[in-house]
């Protein structure tokens, strides 16, 4: 995908005077939210579940080189066919190859970010190939010409009046406003090309060594589809999804749905090991599995390692206040949010998203709720320095932080000057305390007053106090 | 008791009343209260924008300046968090201080979770005629666990209803330098912050950081809330606002 994180700014300053993105927004927070708070409430001990996972994908992370052999030993040993791939161009053209080699015109897609990342469809549609998303955020997307908004819910930033309105016109059938419906008409739309796809493209939510099977998370029977019927399955995953054993995934599913909807379970699990078998009654001839670097290995040897634990369940971005309000696009780049704001920089360069990791409040509301404890604002900071270490911050931000720093480690420069700006606030702030104009500060003032100070510093009402009692 | 006030570099320039609060309920409490002269800022605008070398030094110099203090207790989740979660990291690269930094980490208090956890405070001078709201800055709640402290205090201001907002564990938006760097976006979040305020109908939001208190009273004000009072808990609980409703 093409990177625009460089106007984050800008799209954000459009975002928030988008009315309908406002109210798509507002039903997130409460469902969302709402569901993960409730569900979490279902395990009594899932702080302890929350570390264990960390420590399982540590585990996993500290030793891919030999669990992915291991991934690779055991897939090939049913049937699948795993290719490696270290860059997003050379996964398009390993999926390319595929096709052409088994004259594909047709495919059909289940969700894959990875996908996004490499511009798959794209790709794929320019050399002929009829590309069909199937997840139904993605399908609504795919339609509307727009990129993922979200991970798990693309279309989030579209309230279901807007959704009707694009059926309306894509479909030409008589509009619906039901979203059980609306749901209906696309699952009408999707089904011939379900069954006469000649290739399914899939993502994986993990991969597991133990069993050499790579594994799905949907709620919708869209992926079951796409990794059943086609004749070819082509599963894309990167390096940081594989696990040890089955029992694993097992383990970290109970934090991955209820993080992510709020559900105790998803309505489907799809396990694919392997094409189909003999005696087996549905599954593709040909099952190839894609592992791919793209930029990861040199976030596992950097002090970002932490977020390649993330499990894709997008709680940090439902609970951040700065995604809330501004949606996903602003990020610019396929992953939105604090995990964006990590990930971003990290594969496509510091200087592409300078933004990204500044753009956040580090409340650390999504470091309380990843259930794999990434320490994202910690990484953000890391991200920050990392900018000021190659000289990509503003020259005035940077004189402004060196005079502060200057002044605060020469105390008596420092009274002077906070007593001087004490008392030029409190007479700028008038006698109703507020500066509504702050001359060079209109970052603060255009939407919000600025409380002046009360006048005096606290050190010389102190040292009154001091002289009094003496 | 010996206890160094960590006054933050807002309080001392902007809301002086709420360090002469500070003082005030603990010297209430028995303790010998320190104000070392040369303190300023804990590092922290400079740590979360990638000064480090800034920030170390700052750091450096707190460690210095409450070197001689029991505890340190500051009025501020944000500048206490600092001090006690983000230091260790952020001096990890002088071993030399490990054991100096521990030392300042393990006595470092935001000042509700102090009055209550440490000094078990039972009874407070302030007096407040009507019905508050409490809103959970970040750093105090995420960092360093305070929630239940501040409204067990103000539970013990006779006059005092605290009636929760929907959302109090909700980021104001403030952020440091993200509120001037992102001010649209800081705003936006503010506001959502003083509709959750409002909706309460209370005579004031109580908070205990600095940055929150003016983002938020900002935005109440601008969005034309003249009355809505935004206090920080210490000057409550010191009665320094002892003005009815």
């Amino acid at each position: 995908m093409q990177v625009s994180s460089h106007q984050f700014k800008r799209k954000a300053a459009e975002a928030l005077t988008n009315p309908q993105l406002h109210k798509a927004m507002s039903n997130l927070r409460m469902r969302m939210v709402a569901g993960r708070a409730e569900s979490v409430l279902e395990l009594d001990n899932f702080e302890d579940i929350r570390e264990a996972a960390k420590q399982r994908r540590d585990f996993a992370l500290a030793n891919l080189d030999y669990l992915l052999e291991e991934f690779e030993r055991n897939a090939t040993a049913r049937g699948a066919e795993v290719h490696w791939a270290e860059t997003g161009e050379e996964v398009n053209r390993l999926v390319l190859d595929i096709a052409r080699r088994n004259q594909v015109s047709k495919i059909i897609k289940s969700k894959s970010m990875l996908g996004e990342e490499t511009g798959l469809n794209q790709f794929l549609e320019a050399a002929g190939i009829e590309v069909r998303e199937t997840d139904l955020g993605e399908y609504i997307i795919q339609e509307a010409h727009e990129t993922p908004s979200h991970i798990i819910a693309p279309a989030v930033h579209r309230t279901s009046e807007e959704i009707a309105q694009l059926f309306y016109e894509k479909h030409g059938l008589p509009r619906k406003t039901d979203i059980g419906e609306m749901t209906r008409e696309a699952r009408t739309i999707l089904r011939p090309y379900f069954l006469s796809a000649d290739m399914g493209i899939s993502g994986a939510n993990f991969l597991v060594a133990q069993t050499g099977t790579s594994m799905i998370v949907t709620n919708e029977g869209n992926g079951r589809m796409t990794t059943t019927l086609p004749r070819v399955h082509v599963a894309i995953a990167g390096i940081e999804k594989v696990l040890p054993t089955l029992e694993d995934v097992s383990f970290i599913l109970r934090l991955l749905t209820r993080s992510a909807t709020g559900q105790s379970i998803s309505n489907y699990l799809t396990f694919t090991t392997g094409p189909k078998q003999l005696g087996d009654q549905d599954g593709p001839e040909q099952f190839h599995i894609i592992i791919v670097d793209a930029g990861r290995t040199r976030v596992l040897g950097s002090d970002l390692r932490a977020a390649l634990r993330c499990i894709r369940c997008g709680a940090c971005m439902n609970h951040c206040p700065v995604y809330q309000n501004i949606g996903g696009h602003p990020y610019g780049w396929v992953y939105p949010g604090p995990i964006g704001a990590v990930l971003t920089p990290a594969y496509v360069g510091l200087e592409n998203a300078l933004d990204l990791p500044n753009a956040a409040t580090l409340c650390n509301q999504c470091g309380v709720v990843c259930p794999v404890k990434i320490p994202l604002p910690d990484l953000m900071r890391k991200l920050r320095e990392k900018q000021v270490e190659r000289g990509l911050r503003p020259w005035r931000e940077r004189a402004g932080l060196k005079l502060w720093a200057w002044a605060a480690t020469h105390p008596a420069v420092y009274v002077w000057i906070t007593r001087i700006a004490a008392r030029l606030g409190r007479w700028a702030g008038g006698p109703a305390g507020l500066i509504r104009n702050l001359p060079g500060g209109s970052n603060w003032t255009d939407e919000r007053d600025l409380p002046s100070p009360e006048g005096k510093i606290f050190r010389d009402l102190y040292a009154v106090r001091g002289k009094r009692r003496a | 008791m010996r206890v160094g006030l960590f006054v933050t570099c807002l309080v001392d320039l902007m809301r002086p009343r709420i360090g002469v609060s500070s003082v005030k309920l603990l010297e209430s409490a028995g303790c010998e209260v320190v104000v070392p002269a040369s303190q300023t800022c804990c590092g922290q605008p400079g740590y979360n924008s990638g000064e480090r070398a800034a920030a170390q030094a700052l750091a450096r110099k707190v460690l210095q300046e409450f070197a001689e203090c029991d505890y340190v207790v500051t009025p501020s989740g944000s500048c206490g968090g600092m001090i006690k979660v983000h230091y260790p990291e952020l001096l990890s690269e002088f071993p030399d201080l490990e054991a100096e930094v521990r030392r300042l980490t393990a006595r470092t208090w935001e000042l509700a979770d102090f009055l209550v956890s440490v000094l078990r405070l039972q009874r407070v001078p302030g007096r407040f005629h009507g019905t508050v709201t409490y809103h959970d800055s970040c750093s105090g709640l995420r960092e360093l666990g305070v929630k239940w402290q501040p409204r067990q205090l103000l539970s013990k201001v006779p006059g005092l209803t605290v009636k929760e907002m929907a959302a109090p564990e909700q980021c104001c938006g403030f952020g440091g330098t993200f509120a001037v760097k992102f001010g649209a976006i800081s705003s936006r979040i503010a506001d959502q912050k003083c509709t959750d305020i409002s909706d309460t109908g209370v005579d004031a939001v109580v908070l205990g950081d600095l940055g929150c208190m003016l983002n938020i009273e900002g935005r109440l004000r601008r969005r034309g809330d003249p009355k809505t009072k935004v206090l920080h808990f210490a000057e409550v609980l010191a009665g320094a606002r002892d003005e009815s409703a």
